[in-house]
Protein backbone atom coordinates (compact mmCIF):
# COMPACT_ATOMS: atom_id res chain seq x y z
CA UNK A 1 0.00 0.00 0.00
CA UNK A 2 2.86 2.33 0.95
CA UNK A 3 4.60 1.25 -2.24
CA UNK A 4 1.45 2.26 -4.51
CA UNK A 5 1.26 5.71 -2.63
CA UNK A 6 4.52 7.11 -2.84
CA UNK A 7 4.39 6.55 -6.75
CA UNK A 8 2.44 9.70 -6.58
CA UNK A 9 4.20 11.31 -4.15
CA UNK A 10 7.31 10.50 -4.98
CA UNK A 11 7.91 11.37 -1.56
CA UNK A 12 8.16 9.00 1.42
CA UNK A 13 7.23 10.97 4.38
CA UNK A 14 4.31 12.38 2.31
CA UNK A 15 3.07 8.75 0.97
CA UNK A 16 3.37 7.54 4.78
CA UNK A 17 1.06 10.02 6.20
CA UNK A 18 -1.62 9.53 3.66
CA UNK A 19 -1.61 5.27 4.38
CA UNK A 20 -1.99 6.53 7.81
CA UNK A 21 -4.67 8.89 7.13
CA UNK A 22 -6.36 5.99 4.84
CA UNK A 23 -6.37 3.97 8.02
CA UNK A 24 -7.88 6.70 9.99
CA UNK A 25 -11.02 6.91 7.01
CA UNK A 26 -11.38 3.62 6.93
CA UNK A 27 -12.19 3.52 11.08
CA UNK A 28 -14.72 6.24 10.40
CA UNK A 29 -16.20 4.79 6.77
CA UNK A 30 -16.03 1.05 8.20
CA UNK A 31 -18.19 1.59 11.41
CA UNK A 32 -20.83 2.92 9.72
CA UNK A 33 -20.83 1.25 5.76
CA UNK A 34 -19.35 -2.33 6.98
CA UNK A 35 -16.06 -3.54 5.66
CA UNK A 36 -15.85 -3.52 2.00
CA UNK A 37 -15.35 -6.33 -0.05
CA UNK A 38 -11.29 -5.80 -0.69
CA UNK A 39 -10.46 -3.56 2.50
CA UNK A 40 -6.82 -3.83 0.84
CA UNK A 41 -7.95 -2.25 -2.35
CA UNK A 42 -10.15 0.15 -0.83
CA UNK A 43 -7.53 1.84 1.50
CA UNK A 44 -5.06 1.89 -1.27
CA UNK A 45 -7.28 3.89 -3.40
CA UNK A 46 -8.08 6.22 -0.44
CA UNK A 47 -4.36 6.74 0.22
CA UNK A 48 -3.08 7.11 -3.39
CA UNK A 49 -6.61 9.48 -3.56
CA UNK A 50 -5.44 11.57 -0.39
CA UNK A 51 -1.68 11.30 -1.41
CA UNK A 52 -3.05 13.34 -5.23
CA UNK A 53 -4.46 15.71 -3.49
CA UNK A 54 -1.37 16.29 -1.59
CA UNK A 55 0.71 16.32 -4.52
CA UNK A 56 -1.47 18.70 -6.49
CA UNK A 57 -1.69 21.09 -3.48
CA UNK A 58 1.97 21.63 -3.81
CA UNK A 59 1.71 21.95 -7.61
CA UNK A 60 -0.53 25.20 -7.19
CA UNK A 61 1.79 26.30 -4.52
CA UNK A 62 4.45 26.04 -7.21
CA UNK A 63 2.87 28.09 -9.64
CA UNK A 64 1.90 30.60 -7.69
CA UNK A 65 6.10 31.32 -6.87
CA UNK A 66 7.12 31.51 -10.71
CA UNK A 67 10.12 33.13 -9.71
CA UNK A 68 11.91 30.56 -7.94
CA UNK A 69 10.16 27.46 -9.84
CA UNK A 70 11.44 25.21 -12.54
CA UNK A 71 8.81 23.12 -14.37
CA UNK A 72 8.86 20.23 -12.87
CA UNK A 73 8.47 17.20 -15.58
CA UNK A 74 8.05 14.47 -13.22
CA UNK A 75 5.94 11.91 -15.03
CA UNK A 76 2.62 12.18 -14.53
CA UNK A 77 1.69 10.17 -11.31
CA UNK A 78 -1.19 7.65 -12.79
CA UNK A 79 -1.67 4.78 -13.97
CA UNK A 80 0.14 3.15 -11.58
CA UNK A 81 1.32 -1.02 -12.28
CA UNK A 82 0.30 -3.86 -10.32
CA UNK A 83 1.19 -3.55 -6.69
CA UNK A 84 4.06 -6.34 -6.50
CA UNK A 85 6.16 -4.33 -9.50
CA UNK A 86 6.17 -0.96 -6.86
CA UNK A 87 7.08 -3.15 -3.62
CA UNK A 88 9.93 -4.49 -6.29
CA UNK A 89 10.70 -0.96 -6.81
CA UNK A 90 10.41 -0.08 -3.00
CA UNK A 91 12.64 -2.40 -2.28
CA UNK A 92 14.95 -1.25 -4.69
CA UNK A 93 15.04 2.17 -3.54
CA UNK A 94 15.17 1.29 -0.01
CA UNK A 95 18.11 -0.67 -0.89
CA UNK A 96 20.26 1.76 -3.38
CA UNK A 97 24.18 1.44 -2.87
CA UNK A 98 24.45 5.21 -2.54
CA UNK A 99 22.82 4.33 1.18
CA UNK A 100 24.69 3.37 3.85
CA UNK A 101 24.12 -0.85 4.99
CA UNK A 102 22.36 -0.51 8.53
CA UNK A 103 19.84 2.76 6.43
CA UNK A 104 19.22 0.14 3.96
CA UNK A 105 18.18 -2.83 6.61
CA UNK A 106 16.48 -0.36 8.88
CA UNK A 107 14.45 1.87 5.45
CA UNK A 108 13.69 -1.90 4.03
CA UNK A 109 11.86 -2.75 7.55
CA UNK A 110 10.17 0.26 8.20
CA UNK A 111 8.68 1.03 4.39
CA UNK A 112 8.86 -2.65 2.71
CA UNK A 113 7.47 -4.86 5.71
CA UNK A 114 5.51 -1.86 7.83
CA UNK A 115 7.94 -2.63 11.21
CA UNK A 116 7.54 0.07 13.72
CA UNK A 117 10.51 2.10 14.35
CA UNK A 118 10.74 1.41 18.14
CA UNK A 119 10.60 -2.41 16.85
CA UNK A 120 13.74 -2.17 14.68
CA UNK A 121 15.28 0.11 17.13
CA UNK A 122 15.12 -2.76 19.85
CA UNK A 123 16.38 -5.63 16.80
CA UNK A 124 19.41 -3.60 16.57
CA UNK A 125 20.04 -2.57 20.12
CA UNK A 126 19.81 1.41 19.57
CA UNK A 127 17.66 3.54 21.59
CA UNK A 128 14.64 4.50 19.41
CA UNK A 129 15.50 8.45 18.25
CA UNK A 130 18.36 6.85 17.14
CA UNK A 131 16.64 4.89 14.67
CA UNK A 132 14.47 7.48 13.94
CA UNK A 133 17.20 9.77 12.99
CA UNK A 134 19.08 7.38 10.85
CA UNK A 135 15.66 6.26 9.30
CA UNK A 136 15.01 10.37 8.53
CA UNK A 137 18.90 10.95 7.41
CA UNK A 138 18.26 8.11 4.87
CA UNK A 139 14.90 9.79 3.71
CA UNK A 140 16.24 13.35 3.04
CA UNK A 141 18.74 11.40 1.21
CA UNK A 142 16.82 9.54 -1.23
CA UNK A 143 14.62 13.01 -1.36
CA UNK A 144 17.51 15.49 -2.10
CA UNK A 145 20.01 12.61 -4.01
CA UNK A 146 16.76 11.42 -6.38
CA UNK A 147 16.99 8.22 -5.68
CA UNK A 148 15.37 6.86 -7.94
CA UNK A 149 11.61 4.67 -7.21
CA UNK A 150 12.27 2.12 -9.75
CA UNK A 151 13.93 -1.29 -10.86
CA UNK A 152 17.21 -0.29 -12.34
CA UNK A 153 18.11 -0.70 -15.90
CA UNK A 154 18.82 -4.44 -17.31
CA UNK A 155 22.63 -3.82 -17.19
CA UNK A 156 22.50 -2.34 -13.50
CA UNK A 157 20.16 -5.41 -11.96
CA UNK A 158 22.64 -8.15 -11.62
CA UNK A 159 24.22 -5.77 -9.01
CA UNK A 160 21.74 -4.14 -7.26
CA UNK A 161 19.69 -7.15 -6.76
CA UNK A 162 22.95 -8.65 -5.25
CA UNK A 163 22.38 -5.21 -2.64
CA UNK A 164 18.94 -6.66 -1.90
CA UNK A 165 20.08 -10.06 -1.19
CA UNK A 166 22.62 -8.67 1.52
CA UNK A 167 20.45 -6.67 2.94
CA UNK A 168 17.57 -9.74 3.52
CA UNK A 169 21.07 -12.05 4.50
CA UNK A 170 22.24 -9.23 7.25
CA UNK A 171 18.48 -9.25 8.31
CA UNK A 172 18.10 -13.15 8.55
CA UNK A 173 21.30 -13.25 10.37
CA UNK A 174 20.48 -10.42 12.99
CA UNK A 175 17.15 -12.54 13.49
CA UNK A 176 19.09 -16.41 13.45
CA UNK A 177 22.09 -14.91 16.11
CA UNK A 178 20.96 -11.56 17.70
CA UNK A 179 24.27 -9.95 18.59
CA UNK A 180 23.68 -9.22 22.27
CA UNK A 181 20.87 -10.25 24.04
CA UNK A 182 18.91 -12.79 25.68
CA UNK A 183 16.64 -14.46 22.57
CA UNK A 184 18.98 -16.47 20.20
CA UNK A 185 16.79 -16.33 17.50
CA UNK A 186 14.12 -13.23 16.80
CA UNK A 187 11.29 -14.82 15.05
CA UNK A 188 10.08 -11.43 13.95
CA UNK A 189 13.52 -10.48 11.88
CA UNK A 190 13.76 -14.54 10.32
CA UNK A 191 10.17 -14.24 9.34
CA UNK A 192 10.47 -10.95 7.62
CA UNK A 193 13.61 -12.01 5.69
CA UNK A 194 12.02 -15.39 4.79
CA UNK A 195 8.70 -13.28 3.23
CA UNK A 196 10.99 -10.54 1.24
CA UNK A 197 13.12 -13.60 -0.21
CA UNK A 198 9.50 -15.30 -0.89
CA UNK A 199 8.50 -11.95 -2.42
CA UNK A 200 11.91 -11.54 -4.24
CA UNK A 201 11.68 -15.08 -5.55
CA UNK A 202 8.27 -14.18 -6.89
CA UNK A 203 8.88 -10.75 -8.48
CA UNK A 204 12.40 -11.97 -10.32
CA UNK A 205 11.38 -15.78 -11.33
CA UNK A 206 14.29 -16.46 -13.34
CA UNK A 207 17.11 -14.49 -11.09
CA UNK A 208 19.68 -17.76 -10.01
CA UNK A 209 21.32 -15.61 -6.89
CA UNK A 210 17.40 -14.96 -5.54
CA UNK A 211 17.05 -18.61 -5.90
CA UNK A 212 20.13 -19.24 -3.87
CA UNK A 213 19.11 -16.70 -0.86
CA UNK A 214 15.74 -17.95 -0.67
CA UNK A 215 17.52 -21.91 -0.51
CA UNK A 216 19.64 -20.76 2.01
CA UNK A 217 17.09 -19.21 4.04
CA UNK A 218 15.34 -22.11 4.10
CA UNK A 219 17.67 -24.35 5.26
CA UNK A 220 18.59 -22.01 7.77
CA UNK A 221 15.00 -21.71 9.23
CA UNK A 222 14.47 -25.50 8.81
CA UNK A 223 17.37 -26.34 11.30
CA UNK A 224 16.00 -23.23 13.73
CA UNK A 225 14.13 -25.51 16.36
CA UNK A 226 17.36 -27.46 16.86
CA UNK A 227 20.11 -24.67 17.27
CA UNK A 228 19.05 -25.19 21.02
CA UNK A 229 18.31 -27.17 23.47
CA UNK A 230 15.16 -27.52 25.59
CA UNK A 231 17.08 -25.17 28.12
CA UNK A 232 17.67 -22.43 25.57
CA UNK A 233 21.70 -23.92 25.37
CA UNK A 234 23.15 -23.34 22.17
CA UNK A 235 23.83 -26.65 20.27
CA UNK A 236 26.99 -27.21 17.55
CA UNK A 237 25.45 -28.68 14.16
CA UNK A 238 27.35 -32.17 15.56
CA UNK A 239 24.95 -32.29 18.09
CA UNK A 240 21.23 -31.23 16.92
CA UNK A 241 18.38 -33.10 16.49
CA UNK A 242 18.38 -34.07 12.75
CA UNK A 243 14.79 -36.14 13.34
CA UNK A 244 13.44 -32.63 13.91
CA UNK A 245 14.78 -30.57 10.52
CA UNK A 246 12.00 -29.61 8.90
CA UNK A 247 11.52 -32.01 5.86
CA UNK A 248 9.61 -29.42 3.78
CA UNK A 249 11.27 -26.74 3.73
CA UNK A 250 14.78 -28.57 3.29
CA UNK A 251 13.15 -29.89 0.10
CA UNK A 252 12.09 -26.93 -1.30
CA UNK A 253 15.65 -25.65 -0.71
CA UNK A 254 17.04 -28.41 -2.60
CA UNK A 255 15.05 -28.11 -5.53
CA UNK A 256 16.13 -24.17 -5.56
CA UNK A 257 19.58 -25.06 -4.94
CA UNK A 258 19.49 -27.19 -8.51
CA UNK A 259 18.01 -24.46 -10.08
CA UNK A 260 20.28 -21.71 -9.00
CA UNK A 261 23.82 -23.69 -9.90
CA UNK A 262 21.95 -25.16 -13.48
CA UNK A 263 20.85 -21.91 -14.32
CA UNK A 264 24.05 -20.04 -15.48
CA UNK A 265 27.34 -19.75 -13.69
CA UNK A 266 27.20 -19.70 -9.50
CA UNK A 267 26.98 -17.16 -7.73
CA UNK A 268 27.65 -16.24 -3.96
CA UNK A 269 24.16 -17.05 -2.33
CA UNK A 270 24.07 -20.40 -4.91
CA UNK A 271 27.07 -22.22 -3.69
CA UNK A 272 26.58 -21.36 -0.01
CA UNK A 273 22.89 -22.53 -0.51
CA UNK A 274 24.34 -25.70 -1.83
CA UNK A 275 26.85 -26.24 1.16
CA UNK A 276 23.74 -25.50 3.68
CA UNK A 277 21.87 -28.12 1.57
CA UNK A 278 24.36 -30.72 1.59
CA UNK A 279 24.59 -30.41 5.42
CA UNK A 280 20.88 -30.76 6.11
CA UNK A 281 20.99 -34.15 3.56
CA UNK A 282 23.44 -35.56 5.69
CA UNK A 283 21.85 -38.36 7.85
CA UNK A 284 25.07 -37.16 10.83
CA UNK A 285 27.66 -34.93 10.80
CA UNK A 286 30.20 -37.78 10.57
CA UNK A 287 28.41 -39.05 7.56
CA UNK A 288 28.29 -35.23 5.57
CA UNK A 289 30.02 -35.47 2.24
CA UNK A 290 32.85 -33.29 3.29
CA UNK A 291 35.09 -33.60 0.46
CA UNK A 292 32.39 -32.16 -1.96
CA UNK A 293 31.49 -29.02 0.86
CA UNK A 294 35.40 -28.78 0.36
CA UNK A 295 35.08 -28.20 -3.27
CA UNK A 296 32.23 -25.49 -3.05
CA UNK A 297 34.11 -23.60 -0.37
CA UNK A 298 37.00 -23.44 -3.18
CA UNK A 299 34.63 -22.08 -5.48
CA UNK A 300 33.16 -19.79 -2.96
CA UNK A 301 36.32 -18.32 -1.88
CA UNK A 302 36.91 -17.45 -5.30
CA UNK A 303 33.47 -15.70 -5.68
CA UNK A 304 33.56 -13.93 -2.35
CA UNK A 305 37.42 -13.65 -0.90
CA UNK A 306 36.29 -13.16 2.52
CA UNK A 307 38.38 -14.34 5.94
CA UNK A 308 34.63 -15.06 7.10
CA UNK A 309 34.48 -18.10 4.17
CA UNK A 310 37.87 -18.97 5.09
CA UNK A 311 37.43 -19.66 8.19
CA UNK A 312 34.42 -21.68 7.63
CA UNK A 313 36.29 -23.68 4.84
CA UNK A 314 38.85 -24.16 7.40
CA UNK A 315 36.58 -26.23 9.54
CA UNK A 316 36.17 -28.53 6.03
CA UNK A 317 39.41 -28.90 5.72
CA UNK A 318 39.39 -30.24 9.38
CA UNK A 319 37.19 -32.70 8.61
CA UNK A 320 39.06 -33.65 5.34
CA UNK A 321 42.43 -33.39 6.00
CA UNK A 322 42.33 -33.35 9.89
CA UNK A 323 42.53 -31.09 12.76
CA UNK A 324 46.32 -29.63 12.08
CA UNK A 325 45.93 -29.01 8.45
CA UNK A 326 42.61 -26.44 9.51
CA UNK A 327 44.58 -25.27 12.41
CA UNK A 328 47.43 -24.38 9.92
CA UNK A 329 44.39 -22.17 8.15
CA UNK A 330 43.48 -20.71 11.22
CA UNK A 331 46.92 -19.29 11.79
CA UNK A 332 47.02 -17.99 8.82
CA UNK A 333 43.62 -16.13 9.14
CA UNK A 334 45.09 -14.85 12.61
CA UNK A 335 47.99 -13.28 11.03
CA UNK A 336 46.43 -11.97 8.30
CA UNK A 337 44.27 -9.80 11.44
CA UNK A 338 40.89 -9.11 9.47
CA UNK A 339 39.31 -11.45 11.74
CA UNK A 340 40.41 -9.41 14.97
CA UNK A 341 37.87 -9.20 17.48
CA UNK A 342 35.69 -12.01 15.60
CA UNK A 343 34.44 -14.53 18.22
CA UNK A 344 33.64 -17.42 15.49
CA UNK A 345 38.06 -17.32 14.61
CA UNK A 346 39.31 -18.52 18.67
CA UNK A 347 36.28 -20.55 19.42
CA UNK A 348 36.53 -22.26 15.68
CA UNK A 349 40.21 -23.02 16.76
CA UNK A 350 39.59 -24.02 20.40
CA UNK A 351 37.59 -26.89 18.47
CA UNK A 352 40.39 -27.55 16.87
CA UNK A 353 42.77 -27.96 19.48
CA UNK A 354 40.55 -29.54 21.72
CA UNK A 355 40.09 -32.24 19.29
CA UNK A 356 43.65 -32.62 19.20
CA UNK A 357 43.89 -33.04 22.90
CA UNK A 358 45.31 -29.90 23.60
CA UNK A 359 43.02 -28.55 26.03
CA UNK A 360 45.61 -26.32 27.57
CA UNK A 361 45.35 -23.73 24.47
CA UNK A 362 42.30 -24.87 23.86
CA UNK A 363 40.50 -23.56 27.06
CA UNK A 364 42.91 -20.11 26.12
CA UNK A 365 41.16 -20.29 22.66
CA UNK A 366 37.36 -20.39 24.34
CA UNK A 367 38.58 -17.35 26.82
CA UNK A 368 39.29 -15.64 23.67
CA UNK A 369 36.13 -15.93 22.12
CA UNK A 370 34.13 -15.88 25.46
CA UNK A 371 35.38 -12.36 25.60
CA UNK A 372 34.38 -11.64 22.93
CA UNK A 373 30.79 -13.05 22.58
CA UNK A 374 27.87 -10.64 24.00
CA UNK A 375 24.87 -13.11 23.39
CA UNK A 376 23.89 -14.63 26.71
CA UNK A 377 23.06 -17.90 24.60
CA UNK A 378 26.64 -18.14 22.95
CA UNK A 379 28.39 -17.20 26.50
CA UNK A 380 26.85 -19.98 28.25
CA UNK A 381 27.97 -22.74 25.30
CA UNK A 382 31.65 -21.44 25.56
CA UNK A 383 31.50 -21.52 29.20
CA UNK A 384 30.09 -25.33 29.10
CA UNK A 385 32.78 -26.20 25.97
CA UNK A 386 35.55 -24.41 28.47
CA UNK A 387 34.58 -26.52 31.78
CA UNK A 388 35.57 -29.46 29.27
CA UNK A 389 38.09 -28.76 27.81
CA UNK B 1 15.94 17.19 -14.47
CA UNK B 2 18.03 17.23 -11.31
CA UNK B 3 20.99 18.77 -10.81
CA UNK B 4 24.48 17.64 -9.12
CA UNK B 5 27.92 18.66 -9.06
CA UNK B 6 30.36 15.50 -10.00
CA UNK B 7 33.81 16.13 -7.84
CA UNK B 8 36.53 14.94 -9.56
CA UNK B 9 39.35 13.80 -7.50
CA UNK B 10 42.63 13.07 -9.14
CA UNK B 11 45.88 12.11 -7.74
CA UNK B 12 47.46 12.22 -10.89
CA UNK B 13 48.66 16.28 -11.20
CA UNK B 14 46.73 18.09 -14.22
CA UNK B 15 50.29 17.98 -16.06
CA UNK B 16 50.95 14.69 -16.03
CA UNK B 17 47.62 13.23 -16.98
CA UNK B 18 48.09 10.99 -20.47
CA UNK B 19 46.89 12.83 -23.55
CA UNK B 20 44.59 10.45 -23.74
CA UNK B 21 42.90 11.05 -20.33
CA UNK B 22 43.01 14.78 -21.26
CA UNK B 23 41.32 13.76 -24.56
CA UNK B 24 38.79 12.18 -22.73
CA UNK B 25 38.09 15.10 -20.41
CA UNK B 26 37.32 17.16 -23.38
CA UNK B 27 34.99 14.83 -24.89
CA UNK B 28 32.89 13.67 -21.57
CA UNK B 29 30.12 16.51 -22.08
CA UNK B 30 29.42 14.96 -25.83
CA UNK B 31 29.57 11.12 -23.86
CA UNK B 32 27.27 12.58 -21.35
CA UNK B 33 24.64 14.35 -23.56
CA UNK B 34 24.46 10.84 -25.55
CA UNK B 35 23.45 9.23 -22.35
CA UNK B 36 20.91 12.21 -21.69
CA UNK B 37 22.58 14.00 -19.35
CA UNK B 38 24.18 17.34 -19.70
CA UNK B 39 27.06 18.74 -18.54
CA UNK B 40 26.23 22.88 -17.56
CA UNK B 41 29.59 24.10 -16.23
CA UNK B 42 33.24 22.73 -15.85
CA UNK B 43 36.06 23.91 -14.16
CA UNK B 44 39.25 22.27 -13.40
CA UNK B 45 41.94 23.04 -10.96
CA UNK B 46 45.69 23.70 -10.31
CA UNK B 47 47.00 21.41 -7.82
CA UNK B 48 47.00 21.34 -4.13
CA UNK B 49 50.51 22.85 -3.67
CA UNK B 50 48.52 26.12 -5.34
CA UNK B 51 45.78 26.52 -3.07
CA UNK B 52 45.74 29.33 -0.30
CA UNK B 53 43.02 29.09 2.90
CA UNK B 54 41.67 31.52 4.88
CA UNK B 55 40.37 30.97 8.75
CA UNK B 56 38.95 33.50 10.58
CA UNK B 57 41.59 36.17 9.99
CA UNK B 58 44.38 33.69 9.53
CA UNK B 59 45.88 32.80 5.96
CA UNK B 60 47.81 29.85 5.29
CA UNK B 61 49.34 27.90 2.33
CA UNK B 62 47.52 24.73 1.21
CA UNK B 63 43.97 23.24 0.80
CA UNK B 64 41.28 23.87 3.48
CA UNK B 65 41.08 19.82 3.96
CA UNK B 66 44.69 18.24 3.89
CA UNK B 67 43.73 14.85 2.52
CA UNK B 68 45.41 12.57 0.43
CA UNK B 69 42.47 12.82 -2.04
CA UNK B 70 43.13 15.76 -4.70
CA UNK B 71 40.03 17.84 -5.44
CA UNK B 72 41.16 18.42 -9.30
CA UNK B 73 38.11 19.45 -10.96
CA UNK B 74 34.24 19.94 -10.74
CA UNK B 75 31.52 19.68 -13.50
CA UNK B 76 27.70 20.57 -13.27
CA UNK B 77 25.42 18.16 -14.54
CA UNK B 78 21.66 18.02 -15.21
CA UNK B 79 20.40 14.44 -15.31
CA UNK B 80 17.05 12.71 -14.60
CA UNK B 81 17.82 10.79 -10.82
CA UNK B 82 20.36 9.70 -9.03
CA UNK B 83 20.77 6.51 -10.75
CA UNK B 84 21.26 8.50 -14.22
CA UNK B 85 23.76 10.96 -12.76
CA UNK B 86 25.79 8.10 -11.48
CA UNK B 87 25.51 6.31 -14.80
CA UNK B 88 26.59 9.58 -16.62
CA UNK B 89 29.80 10.44 -13.41
CA UNK B 90 31.02 7.09 -13.95
CA UNK B 91 31.72 8.06 -17.71
CA UNK B 92 34.45 10.30 -16.19
CA UNK B 93 38.21 9.44 -17.37
CA UNK B 94 40.25 8.86 -14.09
CA UNK B 95 43.67 7.76 -13.69
CA UNK B 96 43.82 7.00 -9.55
CA UNK B 97 41.34 8.27 -7.31
CA UNK B 98 37.47 8.57 -8.16
CA UNK B 99 34.20 10.94 -8.56
CA UNK B 100 31.64 11.77 -6.02
CA UNK B 101 27.83 12.99 -7.24
CA UNK B 102 26.72 15.43 -4.48
CA UNK B 103 23.18 16.57 -5.22
CA UNK B 104 22.76 20.50 -5.20
CA UNK B 105 20.27 22.39 -2.82
CA UNK B 106 17.03 22.66 -5.25
CA UNK B 107 15.46 26.01 -4.22
CA UNK B 108 11.97 24.82 -5.14
CA UNK B 109 12.62 22.95 -2.27
CA UNK B 110 13.37 25.27 -0.02
CA UNK B 111 10.37 27.42 -1.85
CA UNK B 112 8.23 24.86 -0.70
Amino acid sequence: MLAATVRVTRDLDEAEEAVQDAYLQALKRWAGDGVPDRPGAWLTTVARRTALNGVRHREVLRRKLPLLVEPDVAEPPEPAGPIPDDRLRLVFTCCHPALAQEAQIALTLRLVCGVATADIAHAFLVPEPTMAARLTRAKKKIAAARIPYAVPAAEDLPARVSVVLTVLHLLYAAGHTAPSGDDLVRDELTGRALDLARMLRALLPADTEVAGLLALLLVQQARRATRTDAAGRLLRLEDQDRTRWDPAMIAEADRLVVEALRNGPPGRFGVQAAIAALHAQAPSYGETDWPQILTLYDVLLRLWPSPVVALNRAVAVAMVSGPEAALAEIARLEADGRLAGYRYLPATKAELLHRLGRDAEAADAYRAALALSENAVEQEFLAARLSGA
Amino acid sequence: MAQYAVLIYERVPAEDLPKEIMERHIGLPELIAAKGGKVTAGLALQPNETATAIRGDLVTDGPFVETKEVLAGVYLLEARDLDHALACAKLTPIVEGGVEVRPLVDFQVVAD
